[in-house]
């Protein structure tokens, strides 16, 4: 009976403690519903609206890889698959176009008093030879340049996938290490022919005038007129900014992050394309353009009639400099310097 | 055929990198490249969330659109891949991809890229299903054996899911609908341009 008695209390004391549970469940079944985890957490649209990425922090050695997000990366795609093509192309057809118009109207600037016979040194052998290596590089940079832009277009279907893949190859190739031949080459333009590109008032005049491209007219100029002058510092900024923008692209993580990278190749691009443009202008006056005037940067000298039409102020100085004896002499067998 | 689609349930991750390791396993995936990472987002405070991040297989993916050489096709599960024949390793892809995805092995000087390698939602590449070439190029095909991405199999928790777009929505949606609450599919407004209803 004792027995029976004692698992009876048992029975009933678990029972008691059944009941008891049972009366604290629902309090305890309530609480997960109303905690919401969520509710305090980071939210992605919240991140998202708040900053341009979400970022985080990461495990892996590969830093970059903490940037969990970057939505941005559409907008550059729509500056590079659209933007950039139209800039482009309007850029480099309209200077085109500009120039085929300007040379029917215009056509060549002729030698107005024919040849002289006498030639006079304009560019001696190191200042061609540094011309020639920036120009050279230049035309590869921006082929390969334009191949990025342009090449899936109008290239990737004439040659097929494989082959374009393998130009491309090289493009890049050539685009890379080619910057460095390029850059040292606008540095050395830079020091080379700043004495002679200084603005003064001649320009002024110069620009007045016409710069002798509209009308016939030819104002004085020094050795350099205010035309190229403005080339020259364009070209100055132009090929710094190529530099620099490249550079970081070149390089990418040493000191930018993504949007950096994004940011610099639309600079890249948008330059890049204005630069060939400008170049395009540079090439049309010195071959078709005018007469007489690649001379100068082939041979290294120029007809004495070309050089006072264009130069007149540069020409009396360097007769100054070297006696008229000397620049009489029927072709210039040494430099002037 | 399917859509197929990673998503990551934030609220049941608990950065294992398992994910991580997994995929670098299967696909011998070189040193330096991480196909899947797990970044985690206000670490060490309150309400802090770890999300499990690889290649989204966007629609209309930006990778493919501003690829030079077209190097990038989508399969018939919609799956984004790419071939490293045609690759050139200029970074652009880098650039557009809103995940981080596309990886480049160091290769040479100045920083110059090698291929690009990205997760291949255990797809492969262009070259036939299975072979070694295609192993050792993009590493494992594990779709054409019918099996899904081994990163969102192996997933302890099953934050990982990987399959059918609407179905893992659907199985997303009924984990909200039972547990009360979530914090929505990290990455499907930017890859998918959609979100699931939390």
């Amino acid at each position: 009976m004792a027995t029976l008695f004692g698992r009876v209390r048992y029975v009933i004391g678990a029972l008691a403690v059944i009941w008891l549970v049972a009366l604290a469940v629902p309090s305890a079944a309530q609480q997960p519903t109303s905690v919401n985890p969520t509710a305090s957490s980071v939210k992605e649209e919240q991140l998202l609206r708040q900053l341009r990425r979400v970022e985080g922090r990461i495990t892996i050695p590969d830093e970059r890889a903490s940037v969990l997000e970057q939505p941005e990366g559409r907008s550059w795609r729509q500056f590079h698959e659209v933007t950039l093509r139209w800039i482009g192309a309007i850029a480099i057809l309209l200077m085109l176009a500009a120039l085929v118009i300007f040379y029917l109207t215009r056509g060549m600037v002729r030698l107005e008093n024919g040849r002289s016979g006498r030639t006079i040194v304009r560019f001696n052998a190191f200042e061609r030879f540094i011309h020639w290596l920036t120009a050279t590089c230049f035309v590869i940079l921006a082929l390969s340049g334009l191949n990025i832009t342009f090449g899936k277009k109008l290239l990737l279907p004439l040659i097929g996938p494989d082959a374009f893949t393998i130009w491309s190859q090289w493009a890049k190739y050539f685009h890379n290490y080619l910057s460095f031949p390029f850059t040292i080459g606008v540095i050395v333009i830079f020091l080379m022919w700043i004495a002679g590109n200084m603005p003064n008032r001649v320009d002024v005049e110069w620009v007045k005038r016409g710069g002798g491209l509209i009308g016939n007219d030819h104002p004085p100029a020094y050795r350099f007129n205010a035309g190229q002058k403005a080339i020259y510092w364009l070209q100055m900024l132009g090929g710094t900014a190529m530099a620099i923008t490249g550079y970081l692209l070149m390089f990418p993580f040493y000191g930018t992050d993504i949007g950096a990278l994004q940011t610099a190749q639309m600079f890249h691009g948008i330059i890049a394309m204005l630069y060939v443009a400008l170049i395009i202008a540079h090439i049309y006056i010195g071959t078709i353009g005018m007469e007489g005037a690649f001379e100068s940067m082939g041979t290294g000298t120029v007809d004495l009639n070309w050089a006072k039409q264009h130069h007149s102020l540069w020409v009396e100085q360097e007769m100054a400099r070297t006696g008229p004896n000397q620049s009489q002499a029927q072709p210039m067998a040494t430099p002037a310097e | 055929m399917a859509r197929m689609k990673f998503l990551c349930d934030a609220d049941r991750c608990i950065e294992c990198n398992a994910c991580v390791t997994a995929c670098k396993n299967e696909h011998e995936v070189p040193w330096g490249i991480n196909r899947r990472r797990v970044v985690t987002i206000n670490d060490g405070k309150p309400g802090e969330r770890s999300i499990s991040m690889a290649c989204m297989h966007c629609t209309d993916a930006p990778c493919a659109a501003v690829c030079p050489t077209n190097a990038f096709y989508t399969t018939a599960d919609a799956v984004v891949l790419h071939s490293k024949d045609i690759c050139i390793g200029c970074g652009y892809c880098f650039y557009a991809c809103p995940f981080g995805a596309p990886q480049y092995p160091r290769v040479g000087n100045f920083g110059s890229r090698g291929k690009m390698d990205k997760c291949t939602y255990c797809a492969g590449g262009p070259e036939a299903d299975g072979t070694p070439i295609e192993y050792e190029k993009y590493g494992a095909n594990r779709l054409a054996e019918g099996k899904l991405p081994l990163c969102a199999e192996m997933c302890s928790t099953k934050s990982l899911l990987a399959g059918d777009g609407e179905i893992i929505a659907q199985i997303y949606k009924e984990r909200v609908m039972k547990r009360g609450y979530g914090s929505g599919a990290w990455g499907w407004q930017t890859a998918y341009r959609e979100t699931i209803a939390s």
